[in-house]
C-alpha cells in the first residue's frame, strides 16, 4: 500500500518536471505566436479558478455564482499594494499574493457564515447577489478607480516569468486534491451526498462548509492577484456574473469533483477563443449548446442507455470472434 | 411641499419599475412552483420578447395590437419548446444539473439574438404613446400609466385564472404534489407546459413595457431586469404567486429611492444586500412556505 504511494508521489513529481519543461519550452523557444503564448497566464488562473470552484461545486455540492467576486477581491487588494507601495518586486509580488488570498478568504468566511441557512437555488442567488455588491461596491467607490478602472498595476506575472505562476498553479492543485482526499475531504464529499446522514454520524456541517468557502476563497483571491499583475488594468464590469458563469463551465465540462479535468477543461476554454478567433461570436453559442448538451447527456439517461448499447455491442463482438 | 412631491414621485417610478419586475418575477415563481427549478433563460424571454416585437413592428409593419399578440405568442411558444427540449428530460435529474442547463439555455438565447442581430443596440421608438397625467404637483407621464393598467389587469387575470378556474387549481394540485396530481388524473406534462407558456407570455409583456420605458435593444437587455425579478421573486418567497407580486415592487420602490436619495452606483448593492438580510431572517422569503424536510 505504501508502496503505491510513493509511486505514486514520484509519478506526478516526474509529470510535474515534465510539464514544466514543456511550458517553459513553448515559451522561450518561440514556436508559438505572441498571442498563443501571452495566453499561457490566463490559462495558469483559470486553473486555479475552476480547481477552487470545484471544491465548492463539485465537492460540497453548492452551486456558488460569485466566484468573480472573491477573484476581483483578491485582483483589487493585490493591485492597490503594488500600485500604492513602492516595494520591490521580490517584496511586494509576495505581499499582493497573501494580502490577496486572505482577503478573499476573509469575504469567503463573510459569505460563508449567514448563507449556512441556505441551501441550493438559495444559496446560489445569494452568492450570485453578493458578486454584484463586490462589483458594485468597487465601482462606487474612489479608490479603486472606479468604473474607469484601476490602471498602471505592475506586470510582474507575465508569461515571461511564469515560474512563479505554475508553482502556484501545482500548490493549489496539490492542496485542494490532498484536502478532498483527506478525511476532511470525506467529510465535505458526505455533506454533498447526503447531509442528513453525515449530521447524524457526527459531521460538522457547517465547519466544513465554511471550510470550503474560506479555501476555494483564497485561492480564487491568488488567481486574481495574477491575473492583475498579468494584465495590468482592472475593472469592476471584468468581474461580472458572466466570469462567474464562465468558470463554472469550465467546471462542469471537466466534470464536477474532478480536479483533472478541470485543468484540461480550463486549458481547452482559454485556447479555444483564442484558435476560434475568426468565429467569435460563435463561441458564445457553441459554449451554450456545449453545456446544455452535456447535461442533458449525463443526467436524462441518455448516457446509461448508451453504454448499455456500447456494451451489447461489445459482447457481439467478442462472442463472434471468439468463434 | 416639494419634498413630499419628490418622495411621491419617486414612489410612483418605483412602482412603475416594481411593477414590470413583478410581471417577470411571477414567471419565475409559477415555474418554480410547479416543475421546482429556476428558469435561467426566463430573463432573455423578455429580450425575446422585445426583439420580436421589434421585428413585427419595425421590419414586417404589422399593427401595433397584432404585433402585441404575436410577440405575446411566440414568447409563450419559444418557453414551451425551451421546456420540451431542455428541461423536460432533466425532471428526475440532480437540481444542480438542470440549473446548469438553464444557465445554459440563457447563453444559447443570447448569443442566438448576439448573431441575429448584432451587438450594437437597435434604437426603438416608444409604440404606446399615451397623454401624460397631471395630479396636483405630480405629473404622471403616460407610459407610467399603461405599465400600471397592464400589471395591475395581468395580475388580477392571473389570480382569478390560479383560483377559480380547473386549468389553475391542476396547477396548484401539480405544485402541491406532482405524483398525487398525477393519480387523480390531472395531465402533469400538459400544465408544466402551460405553466411555461403562461410565464413566458407574461415576460414578453413585461419585456414590451421594459423597452417603452428603455428604448434600445441589446442582446443581453433581458439580464439585468430578469437578474432583478428574480431577486424579487425569491424576496417575496419563490413558488409563491402573491409573494411574486409582493416582492416586485418593494423591490422597485428600493431601487427608485436608493436611486434618488443614497446612490446611483450602489443602488443594485443596496438591492442586493435587502435581498440578504431578508433571507437571513426568512430563509424562503418574505411569503413563502417553510417546508420541513423528512428523511
Amino acid at each position: 500500500m505504501k508502496k503505491v504511494r510513493i509511486n505514486n508521489s514520484v509519478l506526478n513529481i516526474i509529470f510535474i518536471a515534465v510539464s514544466y519543461t514543456a511550458v517553459s519550452i513553448i515559451v522561450n523557444s518561440g514556436i508559438l505566436s505572441r498571442q498563443m503564448t501571452s495566453l499561457i497566464i490566463p490559462i495558469g488562473v483559470n486553473i486555479m479558478l475552476a480547481v477552487s470552484l470545484n471544491l465548492l461545486t463539485g465537492f460540497l455540492g453548492e452551486l456558488t455564482l460569485g466566484h468573480a467576486g472573491f477573484m476581483s477581491l483578491g485582483a483589487y487588494t493585490g493591485a492597490l499594494i503594488t500600485v500604492n507601495s513602492d516595494l520591490p518586486e521580490i517584496i511586494g509580488l509576495p505581499l499582493a499574493l497573501i494580502a490577496g488570498g486572505v482577503v478573499a478568504a476573509f469575504f469567503g468566511l463573510l459569505i460563508g457564515v449567514p448563507v449556512l441557512r441556505l441551501k441550493g437555488d438559495y444559496l446560489a442567488i445569494v452568492t450570485l447577489g453578493f458578486g454584484e455588491i463586490i462589483k458594485s461596491v468597487l465601482t462606487a467607490v474612489e479608490f479603486t478607480g472606479g468604473a474607469k478602472g484601476l490602471s498602471g498595476v505592475p506586470k510582474y506575472t507575465t508569461y515571461k516569468n511564469f515560474t512563479i505562476v505554475f508553482i502556484f498553479i501545482v500548490l493549489t492543485i496539490l492542496l485542494i486534491r490532498n484536502l478532498v482526499n483527506s478525511r476532511h475531504g470525506r467529510a465535505i464529499c458526505s455533506v454533498r451526498d447526503n447531509y442528513i446522514a453525515s449530521e447524524a454520524v457526527g459531521i460538522n456541517i457547517s465547519k466544513y462548509k465554511i471550510m470550503a468557502f474560506v479555501i476555494s476563497a483564497f485561492f480564487a483571491g491568488l488567481a486574481g492577484v495574477f491575473y492583475a499583475h498579468n494584465i495590468g488594468i482592472l475593472k469592476p464590469d471584468n468581474f461580472d456574473y458572466n466570469k462567474s458563469i464562465e468558470i463554472l463551465v469550465i467546471v462542469v465540462l471537466g466534470g464536477m469533483g474532478n480536479i483533472k479535468g478541470s485543468v484540461i477543461a480550463a486549458i481547452v476554454l482559454t485556447l479555444l477563443p483564442e484558435l476560434l478567433r475568426d468565429a467569435d461570436n460563435f463561441r458564445m453559442l457553441f459554449y451554450a449548446i456545449v453545456l446544455i448538451a452535456m447535461m442533458l447527456f449525463n443526467n436524462s439517461g441518455l448516457k446509461e442507455r448508451m453504454t448499455a448499447w456500447y456494451k451489447s455491442k461489445k459482447q457481439v463482438k467478442t462472442v463472434t470472434g471468439g468463434e | 411641499m416639494s419634498l413630499i412631491t419628490n418622495i411621491l414621485e419617486q414612489l410612483i417610478n418605483g412602482l412603475r419599475t416594481g411593477s414590470i419586475y413583478a410581471l417577470i418575477a411571477l414567471g419565475y415563481t409559477m415555474v418554480y412552483g410547479i416543475a421546482k427549478m429556476i428558469n435561467f433563460a426566463h430573463g432573455d424571454i423578455i429580450m425575446v420578447g422585445a426583439y420580436a416585437l421589434y421585428v413585427f413592428i419595425g421590419i414586417l409593419k404589422l399593427p401595433i395590437i397584432a404585433a402585441i399578440i404575436l410577440t405575446a405568442v411566440f414568447c409563450a411558444v419559444l418557453g414551451m419548446t425551451i421546456e420540451k427540449i431542455a428541461y423536460k428530460p432533466l425532471r428526475k435529474a440532480p437540481p444542480l444539473a438542470v440549473l446548469i442547463t438553464a444557465i445554459g439555455m440563457s447563453y444559447f438565447l443570447q448569443s442566438a439574438a448576439l448573431l441575429l442581430f448584432k451587438a450594437t443596440p437597435i434604437p426603438f421608438g416608444n409604440v404606446i404613446n399615451v397623454p401624460s397625467v397631471r395630479l396636483g404637483n405630480i405629473t404622471i407621464s403616460g407610459i407610467t400609466i399603461v405599465i400600471l393598467v397592464v400589471t395591475t389587469i395581468a395580475m388580477i387575470v392571473l389570480t382569478l385564472f390560479i383560483n377559480k378556474t380547473k386549468a389553475g387549481s391542476a396547477m396548484r394540485a401539480v405544485s402541491e404534489d406532482k405524483d398525487a396530481a398525477e393519480l387523480m388524473g390531472i395531465n402533469v406534462n400538459g400544465t408544466i407546459s402551460l405553466t411555461f407558456a403562461i410565464g413566458s407570455g407574461l415576460a414578453a409583456v413585461a419585456g414590451i413595457l421594459y423597452i417603452c420605458q428603455y428604448p434600445a435593444l441589446t442582446p443581453t437587455l433581458g439580464a439585468l431586469p430578469g437578474i432583478k425579478a428574480f431577486v424579487a421573486a425569491v424576496l417575496g418567497g419563490i413558488g409563491s404567486v402573491p409573494g411574486a407580486m409582493l416582492g416586485g415592487i418593494i423591490l422597485g420602490i428600493i431601487e427608485s429611492v436608493s436611486k434618488a436619495y443614497i446612490s446611483t452606483k450602489l443602488s443594485d448593492a443596496i438591492v442586493f444586500s435587502v435581498l440578504v438580510l431578508v433571507l437571513l431572517v426568512r430563509p424562503t422569503g418574505l411569503l413563502g412556505k417553510k417546508r420541513t424536510e423528512k428523511v
